[in-house]
């Protein structure tokens, strides 16, 4: 098979590690070789972030490049419109439709931009769009987010949900498990 | 086991595995979690040093008793030890030393993107370069043999997409290594007539390892179709030419950088028509190509700033690719900020509203150069605000005193900025230093350090008494003020700017996302009584913006800190 590429975006401590950590699980125990890139530093600092995730038969690359993206799971609506050049020709774009405000917009020296889901469609991208936070809150905290779209993203794979419960008991405090778990739920139900 | 880990995490592994006893470092991205890593093995004792140099010099300490030893840093980290790296070169090792080193390359947080492969040249010492995590585990542990085989210290160099990417790896058991130390003047005592004695043996040493490389399984030749052209290349640069070209063309990859094979690399070059050099920053192959006097291609086609990227490497050896869809929105830029309730906000609207010139230093608090507050003026290195607060005071006899500070983080501090501080009191100027204290290494993710109380492995510790240390090198003005009461904050600032001598200021308060921090509620917008001022806008925080008008908090990031509320002459940011 064709290497497949999945990329994470969203804003500096959205909690996309945890995301990619996730993925790269149940890619691993699903038999594909595996490589999962991130960055870390400076941009985490509420930065525009990026992960990109890639399986297949033998990965090389670390990164994904423009025009390689399958899939493009946001965060938050203006940063899935940020990277949209990453995807294939009829490529995905998973966004959660919250909206946070880069320091250019606080300051007023930028506008966010409206109209962003239709402008993708227009563009040519699918767009699967979702109030993640809503979910999130409901599953018991706003954090909870990056769950939430990862039960989403579950639906484009065939691993059974029960592969994706055993990855992320590896990778959440047992405290924070049962409420990750909701989200992913309530994630994958939407 | 297969597991999937960060290219760090795969270095920590191959310390274990190859029996290594003692790790010293100083965190640096993207270099830290090979050292956190490291500590979770119980077998290795790893600790945070102040800087690079003293990690160094500690990880040498532990080779020469007979243990397997690492340091680990970023880039900019190897300037600060290249004091014992260039005579450890000599002395050579008992126990093999191996030191990592990260590269930054398009400095996605860092200040410069030197290429650290210099100096392994300068220092004439060999270097590994590995291209994934499986490598980063098996190079780490045949550095180690390396090291002990040619008597020398060994540098790993590692990059960003090296470090930071997971990928795959195979795990072994742990060997354990013990050597005894020896008595050995002439080796380790690096006075001139031992030295001169020493740097023969490096030469010779150098061109042994030349003769190892050409046998050596680290530089392999991999098949390709077409011969045409055939391409030279190492560490993530590999990557990128394999994901493009597949088996095309024949591959000559480098898993020792320093020193290169000579006739390997002429042999390859003989077998292809046209010799391609692809490398991230600087032409480093490709100078030791020409000095070889082949012909080839290399930074007039890649060049020598930031990083590589499949496409690229696609566009150069014309290989098609196309860019997917854009939109028509204009799409704002998403810069990093001070995260919401960070306590260098206030210290900085102080500094901000008082228009001083504020030299600055390396840590979260270089953001203080970002909009709105853009209060810092200079980022150079460690430690570089506190000794050049000094000659700018000298220079101009000190008419700007009373208008110039400069600021620096607890860690930066320790690791560089008390020299600066000695300097300051012994040759006399009067400027005023802001330690910005919030009792963590902030910006490379919550490391401890000698100002915590607690060392690596999150064990109670000597804490440094940042106040008596200020005032034993000679400082008698030394404040303590909190960065959330910004009335404080500027009668401090203000008093010790007059002051007719040199003084310190500590802005105490820790990191807003320390676990033990306890955080107010977020404040709340009393909509009646806001008039639409924006004077709670112009700290920069992430979590207060406009809407319809009125000031709007967003309850998820707001830590309740307060600093905005005490802009507001309305009462209308208020606790909910």
């Amino acid at each position: 098979m064709d290497t497949k590429n999945v990329m994470i975006v969203g804003v500096g401590g959205q909690g996309s590690l945890l995301a990619s950590k996730l993925l790269g699980k149940v890619l691993l125990a699903g038999g594909y070789d595996v490589k999962v890139s991130e960055v870390h530093g400076m941009s985490q600092r509420g930065g525009s972030v990026v992960t990109y995730v890639r399986f297949g038969e033998k990965v090389f690359s670390p990164v994904i490049d423009r025009g390689q993206a399958d899939l493009i799971v946001s965060f938050e609506l203006l940063e899935a419109a940020r990277w949209t050049e990453y995807l294939k020709p009829g490529g995905t774009v998973i966004v959660n439709t919250q909206r946070i405000d880069p320091m250019p917009v606080i300051t007023g020296a930028a506008a966010y931009p409206q109209g962003l889901e239709e402008a993708m469609a227009a563009a040519g991208v699918r767009v699967d769009a979702m109030d993640a936070l809503a979910l999130a809150e409901q599953a018991g905290s706003a954090k909870a987010v990056n769950l939430v779209l990862m039960g989403r993203l579950s639906r484009y794979f065939d691993f059974p949900q029960e592969a994706w419960l055993q990855a992320l008991a590896q990778s959440v405090p047992e405290k924070f498990l049962e409420m990750n778990k909701k989200a992913f739920v309530l994630g994958a139900q939407a | 086991m297969k597991q999937l880990i960060l290219g760090n995490e795969a270095v920590a592994r191959g310390l274990y595995e190859a029996g290594c006893a003692f790790v010293s470092s100083y965190p640096g991205t993207p270099s830290t979690e090979i050292t956190e890593a490291a500590a979770k093995y119980p077998e290795v004792y790893a600790e945070w040093a102040p800087n690079e140099k003293v990690a160094m010099e500690a990880a040498f300490g532990a080779c020469l008793a007979g243990r397997r030893s690492f340091c680990g840093m970023k880039h900019v980290g190897l300037n600060v030890a290249a004091d014992p790296l260039f005579t450890i070169a000599y002395t050579g090792v008992n126990a093999g030393l191996v030191i990592g080193v990260a590269d930054d390359p398009a400095m996605h947080s860092s200040q410069n993107e030197q290429d650290s492969r210099h100096y392994a040249r300068a220092a004439k010492i060999p270097m590994l370069e590995p291209s994934d995590s499986a490598e980063a585990l098996a190079f780490t542990k045949m550095a180690y043999e390396i090291s002990e085989a040619f008597d020398t210290p060994v540098l790993l160099r590692m990059c960003t997409r090296i470090s930071h990417a997971q990928s795959v790896v195979d795990t072994a058991e742990r060997v354990e290594v013990r050597k005894s130390y020896q008595k050995d003047i002439g080796k380790y005592v690096m006075m001139p007539a031992n030295a001169r004695g020493r740097h023969p043996v490096v030469e010779r040493r150098t061109a042994e390892l030349i003769r190892y490389a050409e046998d050596s399984p680290l530089d392999r030749v991999e098949p390709g179709r077409d011969h045409t052209i055939g391409i030279l290349t190492a560490g993530t640069a590999y990557q990128y030419v394999k994901e493009v070209c597949a088996d095309t063309y024949p591959v000559l990859k480098l898993g020792m950088v320093w020193p290169l094979p000579v006739e390997k690399i002429r042999s390859f070059a003989a077998s292809v028509d046209k010799l391609v050099v692809v490398e991230e920053l600087d032409g480093f192959l490709e100078s030791h190509c020409r000095d070889l006097g082949l012909k080839c291609v290399g930074k007039e086609w890649f060049g020598p700033i930031g990083e590589l990227s499949p496409l690229a490497v696609a566009a150069r050896l014309g290989k098609p690719w196309s860019v997917g869809p854009k939109t028509q929105a204009q799409i704002p830029a998403r810069p990093p900020v001070m995260c919401a309730g960070c306590p260098h906000r206030g210290l900085f609207y102080t500094l901000h509203k008082l228009k001083l010139t504020v030299l600055g230093d390396i840590g979260c608090y270089t953001l203080g150069a970002v909009p709105p507050l853009a209060a810092l003026e200079t980022c150079i290195c460690m430690g570089a605000s506190v000794s050049g607060l000094h000659g700018f005071s000298k220079a101009l006899e000190g008419a700007a005193d009373d208008h110039t500070v400069a600021v620096i983080g607890d860690s930066t501090f320790i690791h560089s900025g008390i020299t600066g501080l000695v300097n300051t009191a012994y040759n006399e100027s009067k400027g005023t230093l802001i330690i910005l204290d919030n009792s963590i290494t902030g910006m490379t993710g919550h490391q401890q350090n000698p100002t915590t109380g607690f060392n690596l492995k999150g064990d109670p510790c000597a804490k440094i008494d940042l106040e008596t240390l200020c005032r034993a090198v000679g400082i008698r003005r030394v404040r303590v003020v909190d960065p959330y009461d910004l009335r404080q904050c500027e009668a401090a600032v203000r008093e010790e700017l007059a002051a007719p001598e040199a003084s310190v200021i500590i802005s105490r308060r820790p990191c807003a996302l320390l676990k033990y921090v306890k955080h107010k509620a977020p404040l709340a917008v009393d909509r009646d009584r806001c008039v639409g001022c924006k004077a709670c806008m112009k700290i920069g925080c992430p979590a207060i913006s406009m809407a319809a008008g009125k000031a709007r908090i967003d309850t998820t990031q707001c830590v309740g800190c307060g600093v905005c509320g005490q802009l507001c002459r309305a009462e209308a940011l208020k606790e909910a």
